[in-house]
């Protein structure tokens, strides 16, 4: 039964109201997680994630049932988040899927920081951004799904592994794994519910109500609460509005205000320089399945240059630390 | 010098991208051409630029970890002198060779990187 079909069946359990499945459509363009919209004949519009069956899983990727059982978890402790309608059992013969509502606005980066839809929006939305971190980070951990657990020492290690076997000589990045091993902070008291890529791009920002849902949940630990306080100010995420660290559209006093608890800006720019390292790497890692013939298309050999973005980001970081 | 992607293998994905048939309209296609155009705006700078930068790059790799040899070589020493730790991370002679290197890549890979005016502004 292909997706359409499957909807289609799945259709009255969605939706009280609903007999069948309209315009599925697939939205992006992921090797090994699909997503797709649809709506339902009486009108719900609604998103698919779902993992084929046989498709390889990243491995720091959450299961589709952890996904879907944090995000519910998050909405009950006050984050803005699509509603989970379906967690998908085999009979729905989706594979590992689950069906949540889709939500109304702009998750484009550039957009959200340059459009005039978005001026009004704009001014409050790194404080807003601090709130829902605060939500997410309090969401009680005992009854999560497992989830893998970091530190900024257990970070950096792993991504120097990384780097290492890649064999890629850039001094802007040993010299960056040096200073930030050096600098890295204890673990926190407590770890927290980290999302793990919490960043201007899986935000859904609506011009009038602001931001009104966090998305992709995948890269979600247990971690250091800075740690998506200070992934959001990498300047990779400010698409050329450097000057507004926070996502390109706030200040860093904004958004700590907005979070509340303590956490020092010391501190949160330390996992924004961890996020430049990280993200440098991951170009190179990227690039990797280009080299290995994984993955020969142009955009993969393209990332690699990417790369230098994260390094320019480093040496400032650096030159001001 | 220049690697992770060489030019080489810029220049050999550009060709197979360039070879493949066009399905008219496709989304896929149309994000692939605009990486395609950087592609080639890379390569274009890339050759204008790179021999000067790598003569500049070993002159200062030269001072820094006192030894001769090419640019290539030069920066592989210094990326074990790091690892070793027998260059400290922020070293000031060290930070201004990171910060011409960065630079000096930017303007081949993305010159319109907002990371470089805030290298800039200081």
């Amino acid at each position: 039964m292909d997706v359409a079909a499957a909807l289609d069946h799945l259709a009255p359990r969605l939706s009280p109201t609903a007999t069948k499945a309209l315009n599925a459509r697939r939205l992006s363009g992921g090797a090994s997680l699909e997503t797709w919209a649809f709506e339902l004949d009486d009108g719900t519009p609604l998103i698919l994630r779902r993992r084929p069956a046989g498709a390889a899983m990243r491995e720091t990727a959450l299961p589709l049932t952890s996904e879907a059982a944090l995000i519910r978890a998050a909405g009950a402790a006050g984050a803005p988040t699509a509603d989970v309608v379906r967690v998908c059992d085999g009979a729905d013969a989706l594979g590992e899927a689950y069906v949540m509502r889709r939500l109304e606005g702009e998750t484009l980066g550039r957009r959200i920081v340059r459009d005039e839809a978005f001026a009004s929006v704009r001014p409050g939305l790194a404080r807003r951004c601090g709130e829902v971190l605060a939500r997410i980070h309090a969401v009680p951990t005992a009854d999560l799904p497992p989830l893998a657990a970091s530190d900024a020492l257990g970070e950096l290690a792993r991504y120097e592994t990384i780097y290492r076997q890649l064999d890629a000589p850039r001094p802007i990045l040993e010299a960056a794994f040096r200073w930030l091993e050096a600098v890295a902070p204890s673990p926190p008291e407590r770890p927290v519910l980290v999302h793990g890529d919490f960043r201007n791009g899986n935000l859904m920002v609506h011009p009038d109500q602001g931001l009104v849902g966090v998305l992709d949940w995948e890269l979600a630990h247990l971690g250091d609460p800075a740690e998506d306080l200070g992934w959001i100010c990498v300047n990779s995420w400010r698409f050329g509005e450097w000057r507004r660290p926070v996502g390109g559209f706030g200040d860093y006093a904004d958004l700590l205000a907005g979070y509340g608890a303590a956490v020092s800006l010391e501190r949160l720019r330390f996992w924004q320089a961890l996020g430049s390292l990280k993200w440098g790497v991951m170009c190179l890692m990227m690039y990797q399945s280009f080299a290995t013939g994984q993955d020969r298309s142009i955009e993969r050999a393209m990332i690699g240059r990417r790369t230098s973005e994260a390094e320019i980001d480093l040496v400032k970081l650096m030159e001001t630390a | 010098m220049i690697s992770h992607p060489t030019a080489a293998e810029l220049a050999e994905a550009l060709a197979a991208f360039e070879a493949e048939p066009a399905a008219p309209g496709d989304a896929r296609h149309v994000f692939l051409t605009r990486v395609a155009d950087n592609a080639r705006a890379i390569l274009a700078r890339e050759a204008e630029q790179s021999a000067r930068l790598e003569a500049e790059a070993a002159q200062r790799l030269t001072a820094l970890v006192g030894a001769q040899g090419d640019a290539a070589t030069l920066n592989a020493r210094l990326c074990q002198a790091l690892r070793d730790s027998a260059i400290a991370p922020l070293d000031p002679a060290l930070l201004s060779h990171l910060r011409e290197t960065a630079i000096a890549q930017i303007a081949i890979d993305q010159p319109g990187y907002s990371g470089l005016a805030a290298l800039l502004d200081r």
